[in-house]
Order: structure tokens, then sequence, then C-alpha cells
């Protein structure tokens, strides 16, 4: 049974002309616990919009969302977000930091949502989850005292510590150099490894993409299956130049589901 | 039950976090929010004693609520014999246990002083009427009851008249020369304070039949010794008790004799609250004032809201949802009025407890100094947390209404 099921997914927005546009046309998707899948894309292709789908952000307009056999496409506002706190950890590109609180403050935040034992320890474990990504040392330093391999490796620890099912990376390296960026994928693929959950990567970076299971490219709101081009980030020293942004399926290719 | 108390422990937590963060934004929209909740407090507090203020000039005039006095008239040909008066309202009042009853004649008495003989207009009083009339003592002390049984009479002055006998301590028992048809030495006891500004003296004596003091020139004045009779007598009661006592009165007296009762003090007319122009205008310069630093404060807040949109949407990528949110913005708010209204009613109580404020406002003659009206107290803190609310409630509206997705890309 798949963690997160997309059937016939589409989202349409309406514009100023009373035309639609067609953000993600038949999107059908499965990603089981434990993967890793990446989507690549080209700005503007809906990348963005069906990371929110499948983190209950936002509502497909017709198909059907499943998550954990649940139909979620249903459901109450609240209860969305409810399911989004416990389930879902989000890592952005610009790391959305908190300003003015400490990493350690930064990585508390999501158990402030939680309830009983995590709501009450969330100091402990938040404490607990900077260690794992190596910044135990930095728990009292300020968002702007983090080099940006830090500030990123601070967000995938807030993004861990409720111990999600889903990880939603949405260019995590973009805002990184090479190096920081395969060493701070290498910390991710890791810690989701380790704790079992699913980890989904939008990326441009096809070398980010490579590290994945399965890849997908989305382009004019269509999802296809797709191959790594490069090789995956391994060593960091081994890390090369990014490759150009692949050529995107054909819009008709039928969207694989694995 | 444990969701509900970590989501409201929770939104606490997050709006103390977030109040800490931005402590000088939060301190100088709250500056604002102090000011006009001491503002209105004080406002309040000196409001107080301002009506504490009138009220006693109006007491002192015409005596607490409710007040009565007593008048007698024939209705045949001889006069009312005054002492059959006095015997007959004394024995009412001993009869129903009426402990504020007191004469008062407004009469005069000529005191040989440095300058001659002078006559000053003068009251004889029974000892409640000090209480009755909040006669205010500024040296020594009011009549008491053994007083009356003194062989040299005991007088009250006026601080006028102290000045003239060159003010000396009343410890030192000084003595007042009157002159009537007998001559007799009174010792000061007492002082009370000047009534009206530039008055030229005046006293209180007790009653006594052992001496004639009247003075020769006492009729072409209008003074006279014989007495009204005044009661103070319990509000709810005192109509039925007043028309009782003329009516006990009356009937000692006989028939040729007609006895009036009338209510004499300030809330004798009117059902109306006479203070009420007072207080609204206290109040609505007050809530003028408190207008102003919430317009101030919703001003700071709502700006404040549209800068930290996308950390709004960072939090409901993580399960914040949108009550929590509402809540969180809200408290802030609230949570800081609530401390500006605090730190603003401490103030406002060091102003009004300040005795040279209260001298200033009760124009020095306040007999029972209010104390601090908790419900100024009350009114600033209720005021500050509903400022606080109003304030909080277009920025939580704008908070709520964010787009998540848009809020982090913002």
């Amino acid at each position: 049974m798949p963690l997160i099921r997309l059937e016939g997914v589409t989202k349409t927005v309406p514009l100023a002309d009373d035309a639609t546009l067609d953000i993600l046309r038949g999107v059908d998707l499965e990603v089981d616990a434990g993967e890793h899948v990446s989507i690549v894309g080209r700005s503007g292709s809906g990348k963005s919009t069906l990371l929110n789908i499948l983190g209950l952000i936002d509502a497909p307009t017709t198909g059907g969302h499943w998550f954990d056999d649940r139909d979620v496409s249903t459901l109450r506002s609240g209860t969305r977000d409810r399911l989004r706190g416990a389930q879902v950890g989000f890592i952005f590109q610009q790391f959305n930091l908190l300003q003015g609180r400490t990493a350690l403050e930064n990585v508390m935040t999501p158990l402030l949502y939680a309830s009983g034992r995590r709501f009450w320890r969330r100091r402990a474990i938040a404490g607990a989850m900077l260690e794992k990504v190596g910044l135990g040392h930095r728990a009292e330093a300020m968002p702007h005292r983090l080099s940006g391999g830090e500030q990123q490796r601070v967000a995938i620890a807030r993004s861990l510590v409720r111990d999600p099912r889903v990880i939603l990376a949405d260019e995590p390296t973009g805002a990184l150099d090479i190096e920081t960026g395969a060493t701070v994928m290498r910390l991710l693929d890791d810690i989701s490894s380790d704790t079992g959950a699913a980890l989904v990567t939008i990326t441009h970076d096809l070398a980010v993409a490579a590290l994945a299971s399965r890849h997908y490219a989305l382009d004019a709101g269509v999802l296809s299956a797709a191959r790594p081009r490069v090789e995956a980030v391994a060593p960091a020293a081994a890390v090369g130049p990014v490759a150009p942004a692949p050529e995107p399926g054909p819009a008709s290719a039928p969207a694989v589901i694995a | 039950m444990t969701g509900f108390l970590t989501s409201v422990v929770g939104a606490f937590v997050e709006a103390w976090a977030e109040l800490r963060v931005n402590k000088l934004r939060v301190l100088l929209s709250l500056v604002g929010v102090a000011v006009a909740v001491c503002s209105l407090t004080a406002v309040v507090g000196l409001g107080s004693i301002v009506e504490q203020s009138t009220r006693e000039s109006n007491e002192r005039a015409t005596g607490r609520p409710a007040s009565y006095v007593l008048y007698t008239s024939s209705t045949g040909a001889a006069e009312v014999p005054s002492a059959a008066v006095d015997e007959a309202f004394r024995s009412a009042v001993a009869r129903y246990d009426i402990t504020y009853a007191s004469a008062n004649a407004y009469s005069s008495r000529a005191l040989q002083l440095g300058d001659g003989l002078v006559e000053l207009p003068t009251q004889v009083v029974d000892v409640p009427y000090g209480e009755m009339h909040r006669v205010g003592i500024v040296e020594g002390r009011w009549f008491d009851e053994a007083d009356a049984s003194r062989l040299a009479p005991a007088v009250v002055v006026d601080e006028p008249l102290w000045r003239t006998l060159g003010s000396p301590p009343v410890s030192s028992h000084p003595t007042v020369e009157m002159v009537g048809s007998d001559t007799v030495v009174g010792v000061v006891v007492g002082v009370s304070a000047e009534q009206y500004s530039g008055g030229t003296g005046s006293m209180y004596v007790l009653p006594s039949d052992a001496y004639d003091l009247t003075p020769a020139s006492s009729g072409a004045y209008g003074y006279s010794d014989t007495p009204q009779y005044e009661m103070w007598l319990p509000p709810e009661i005192g109509d039925d008790l007043s028309a009782t006592v003329a009516a006990n009165v009356e009937s000692a007296l006989g028939d040729d004799v007609q006895v009036d009762v009338s209510r004499n003090d300030y809330l004798a007319y009117g059902g109306e609250d006479p203070f009420l122009p007072i207080k609204l205008g206290v109040t609505g310069v007050g809530v003028l004032v408190l207008l102003l630093g919430g317009l101030g404060l919703v001003n700071i807040a709502l700006v404040t809201v549209r800068q930290r949109i996308r950390e709004i949407g960072v939090r409901r990528s993580f399960g914040a949802t949108a009550p929590r949110v509402f809540f969180s913005v809200m408290l802030e708010s609230v949570a800081g009025t609530v401390v500006a209204g605090a730190v603003g009613v401490m103030v406002a109580v060091l102003v009004v407890e300040n005795p040279t404020v209260q001298g200033w406002v009760g124009q020095g003659s306040l007999d029972d100094l209010p104390p601090f009206p908790v419900s100024a107290a009350l009114v600033g803190l209720g005021s500050a947390t509903l400022i606080g609310a109003v304030a909080g409630l277009l920025p939580a509206l704008v908070a709520v209404r964010v787009k998540v997705i848009d809020a982090i890309r913002y």
C-alpha cells in the first residue's frame, strides 16, 4: 500500500480574463514509505504546485489524493493542517528559518503544534535532532550567524523533528554551493533512510535528482518517468559541474507509477 | 483535553516568543497604550477625588444625605416657646434613637479682640453637628459631650478668627472673651477649616442657657439664637422617620403649633446623580485617549503582520491551524497590552496617590480622602485588554487569510 497516491490530479487556476490555466494535468503518482523520489522540471512546470498538493498545503482541482490510504481530498482545513503537521516535513530552498530565534528554537517550532510528550519535551527532542545533523554546538546561534549549509541543516532538523512519514524538499540545495549542497543532500538522504520517511525532492539540479531511487520529470503539468542523466552526488570531492537541464519528455508520455 | 491544553500553552509560548523577539517594536507600540491606560486610570482616579471634594463641599453646606430640617410655626396668637420646642425635639430623637440630631442657630457673638469689640457670625450647634456637616478641623478638635458641662464654654473658631487671635497653639488653651448681657471667657478647643476665602472670622459654640451672650445688636443683623433642628437619617427610612419625629414634636407642643419637616441636603431634589456630568466628562476624555492609543497600536500591528507573512506561512506548513494562528496573533496583542495596561495603572496609582496631586485636585479641603478606586484600576486593565483584543483582531484576520503557498514565497 503506497503512502501517497495521486490519481488523475489536475490543478487549474482562473485567470483575469475568464480563461483558466492548467498547472497540473492528470498527474498519477505513488510514493512508498522509505522511498526517495525526485521530480525535475523547468521553472513554471508545476513542480511547486505538485509539492504543495503532496504536502496537503493545496488541494487538487480534480482527481484523487490518498495519504496512507485515507482520502485527503475531502478533509476539512483543520484536519488537513494537523495531518500535515504530524506527517509531513518541509524543506524550502530559502531555508525559511524564523529570524530572531536560535537554531534550537527554530527546530522546536514544529513541536509547538504537537501534543502530549512531544510538546512538553520539545526542547530535549529538538536538541537531540540538532545533534543528529551535527549542529549541537550551534544550538544557540541565530540564523544570520550560520552559514548557508548550516541553515539548511537546521531546516532539515526542523523538518524531521516530528518524525514525519514524508519529507518534501523544494529545491533543497538551490541556495547552496555545489559542495555544500552535496553534503546537505547526503545528510538528508541518510536521515530519511534512517527514519524510514519517504523523501520527495523537487529540483532542477540533476545531480541532486540522481540521488533518488525513482525519477520523474514534470513538463507543462504532465508528470512522466525519467532517467537520471548524471551520477549521483557521492563523495563530496567527486561532485562535478551541474549538467544542463534535461529535455522534458513528450507531454503526452504517460506517467509511470512505480 | 491534552491536545487542547498543549494548544493553549503553545499559543502562549508562541505569543511570548514573538513579543521577546520583537522587543523594541513591541515596546514602542505599547508605550502609547501604557500612556493611554495611565491617563484613563488617572483621570478616573482623580475624578473620584474631585467628586468626593464636591460631595464634601455640598455636605458641609447642606448636610449629608439624608438631612432633614424641622421647623415650628404658631397657628395661634402666642409665639412658640423655644424651650418647649427644644425639649420636644430632644425627647423625640431620644425616643427613636437618632444619633445624629442637632440644633442649629445662626447667631452672633461679640468678641473682645485687640482692636475692640467685634461682632462675629456664630453658629450655636450640638456636638453631632460637626459630623453631620463634615466640619473640617485643622487644629485641636471638635466639641465632645464633656464640653457641654464646662464652666468656661468651649469654642471652635475658624481659621480667619484663629489668625486674628495670633494663631496660638490650641494646646495652650487660648481664650476669647464673649460680651453680651453677661461676659464669659470661652476656651478655644479647635480650629475649623476656612470655608470661604476672605472670611472675617466665625465660630461655633454649644447651646447654653447659663449665660445670655446675645449681643444687643444681633436683631438688627437678623441673627437669632432661635434654632432650627436638623437630623441626619438613613436615606431609605429618612422620609418616614422624619415625619414621625415631626408628628411627635407636634403632639408634644399642642394644637397651636405646626411642625414641618423637609429634606434639605443636596440630593433632596433631583433623582439624578449630581455627579453625572463630571463622570461623563471624565469618561469621555479617557475613552478618547484610549482610542488614540488603540489606533496607533492597530496601525503598527497591521504593518507588523504584513512583514511576518512568510513566517506565518512557514508555521502553517508545520501544521499550525488557522484558529491557532488567529489566536496566537491575537494573544500577542492582548498579552502586550495587558502588560502595558498594568504598567499604566501602576503609574496612575503613583500619580493619584501623590499627596501634592491630591491636595491640588481636592483643593486641600478633603475630609475623607477616597482610596484609589479599584474600579479605576479595573477599568484601566479591562480597557487595555479590550484595546489589545480589538487591535489584534484585524492583524489576526489578515494572518488567517494568508495563503500558505503565497506566504512561503513572499
